[in-house]
């Protein structure tokens, strides 16, 4: 399939501010995306996820390197890649006084949607977006869940065959996270290619043909999961759940370095006499590859995240 | 390319009038607030109210245009709007160009409603109409691209009422509106030519009273100057903001 973007040596140097050096945000990064794909571009805060997808839809601009989207050069032809992608930003930010309605019709006028055709397409993205009921209500008012939805619908007002979504989940409940994962996999089995970003390992994991790691900037990894956990881990790694003290299940791994029967007995003998709920063999999981890439526990990258105001809403 | 910069100009000043100008404090208040200052005048000094007319229309439009103008940009860059516009295929200055307009359509719009009450009281006898229409659009333009400044300049809502009140309220009282240029002393009178409501109460007055283009196209001129200057201080300084 036709790569429909592609980035070479990409680099965003932000300027020295007051007793700071000057900071490189992403550094030279090279990577294609192809079309009809779910690309997934993971990473820990500061890594240059927000850097590199602000450049890639032109809010800001690259210290170095080449971009191309859709086959058009981002340098020269940035407002005729604009006119055809759609992007969902980390923050839901459609205006809180106009009504979901209103602010369909408003991303269709910018995006020169033709007049007769508006209207219908608007109710038809209500309805896709289960929010035909909320037609006349402002954005302001609508539940969390609702406004990501409506944002996502804004972005698809002009059927763009490519969308950026950041960390389109962040925030939201379980259901309403389970909700949009299925409008992400029902938009890729209408051909859109998506590229995502995402805290949730899971959801990528869930969601993503191909997932590219970065760390400090730089791309550390760039695979289709299945050859990424190959690649990382090769060995069973037996998973043991105790009963804790205080009654909640208490989980336990370890790698089967002399087989499973091993594993288990040493397991058990650091288990003090606790009862055992259940032993399972596990293969390895997009979480021990990104772990073993970027020295992050996936604990420590949610919990980043949900301190800028996120929520939990892998479910 | 042309035509997505003038329908995204259009329909951003369309939705900013929807979203945040026409409402009925800002129409109120847009409407009273020179209204009082006036009257307050007024009845400290009663004369010649006429005189006071371009003063009047010149607050007006001041406060009517810059007012909501001053916050709304900075609203939208915090709470996160302002990028859906910049994610559009809409150019950098035509953006504010939008934004510019929204200002300008609600500021006119109230001073229309004062000129009307105005005309009506005193009469519109030695009207020169073409200079006051220029003097109406340019002033609303200089006084938009100011608001527009603002609200790019700061960070917080707050420091755009500040700074914006910073500089309408000097202005206010040096730029003639009250108190005629020439009986303040020469050091004021420099002060005052350094802002644009002296130019926009000037050629209000040249063209209420029959004045001659003479006297009004250098207040005109300067008007499109200040506009100018403002808007492109306003473009550069939202552009060096979102990197």
């Amino acid at each position: 399939m036709a790569d429909i973007i592609q980035v070479e040596g990409l680099t965003k140097v932000f300027a020295p501010g007051k007793d700071l050096p000057p900071l490189r945000a992403v550094d030279g990064i090279d990577f294609t995306v192809s079309e009809g794909e779910v690309f997934g571009f993971l990473g820990p805060n500061g890594a240059g996820k927000t850097s590199t997808i602000r450049m890639l839809t032109g809010l800001s601009t690259p210290t170095a390197g080449r971009v191309q989207i859709l086959g058009l050069d981002r340098e020269k032809d940035l407002p005729r890649i604009k006119k055809r992608i759609g992007v969902v930003p980390e923050a839901s930010n459609l205006y809180d006084e106009l009504t979901a309605f209103d602010n369909l019709v408003f991303a269709m006028q910018l995006y020169g949607v033709p007049r007769s055709e508006r209207k219908a397409r608007a109710e038809s993205l209500l309805i896709r977006f289960h929010l035909s009921e909320k037609r006349d209500t402002p954005f302001a008012k609508l539940s969390r869940g609702m406004r990501r939805a409506l944002t996502i619908a804004a972005a698809l007002v002009h059927h763009p065959p490519l969308i950026f979504l950041d960390e389109p989940t962040t925030g939201l409940d379980v259901m309403s996270a389970r909700n949009l994962r299925g409008m992400i996999t029902s938009l890729r089995d209408e051909g859109v290619t998506v590229f995502l970003t995402t805290h949730y390992l899971e959801e990528a994991e869930r969601l993503c043909d191909r997932v590219a790691v970065i760390v400090k900037g730089q791309i550390v990894a760039l695979d289709t999961i299945d050859r990424l956990k190959s690649g990382v881990q090769q060995k069973t790694i037996v998973e043991i759940t105790l009963a804790g003290a205080d009654g909640q299940p208490e989980k336990r791994r370890i790698e089967c370095n002399d087989g499973v029967e091993a594993a288990i007995q040493s397991l058990l003998s650091e288990s003090s006499g606790q009862r055992i709920l259940a032993v399972d063999t596990l293969r390895p999981s997009l979480e021990d590859v990104f772990v073993r890439l970027t020295g992050l526990s996936a604990e420590v990258m949610l919990s980043e995240k949900s301190g800028k105001g996120g929520g939990n809403a892998v479910g | 390319m042309l035509s997505d910069d003038l329908r995204g100009m259009y329909y951003i000043a369309l939705k900013d009038l929807k979203a945040y100008y026409f409402k009925a404090p800002n129409i109120s208040w847009g409407i009273l607030f020179p209204f009082a200052f006036i009257l307050a005048f007024a009845i400290r000094n009663p004369g010649d109210l006429r005189a006071l007319v371009p003063g009047l229309l010149a607050l007006t439009i001041l406060f009517g245009t810059s007012s909501m103008e001053a916050i709304v940009i900075v609203f939208e860059r915090r709470i996160g709007s302002l990028e859906r516009l910049l994610l559009a295929p809409v150019r950098l200055p035509a953006l504010l160009a939008g934004k510019l307009l929204g200002g300008m359509a609600f500021g006119l719009t109230v001073t229309l409603v004062v000129l009307v009450i105005s005309l009506l009281t005193f009469g519109s006898s030695g009207v020169n109409w073409l200079i006051l229409i220029l003097a109406l659009l340019l002033s609303a333009t200089a006084f938009s691209a100011m608001g527009a400044f603002v609200s790019v300049a700061v960070k917080e809502v707050f420091e755009a009422q500040t700074l914006a009140n910073f500089i309408r309220f000097p202005m206010m009282f040096l730029g003639g509106v009250f108190v005629p240029l020439d009986s303040m002393p020469f050091w004021l009178q420099v002060l005052a030519r350094l802002f644009p409501l002296t130019y926009s109460v000037e050629a209000l007055r040249a063209a209420l009273s029959g004045g001659t283009w003479a006297i009004a196209t250098l207040d005109l001129g300067a008007l499109a100057a200040f506009s100018l200057v403002l808007f492109l201080s306003a473009v550069f300084t939202l552009a060096q903001r979102i990197e």
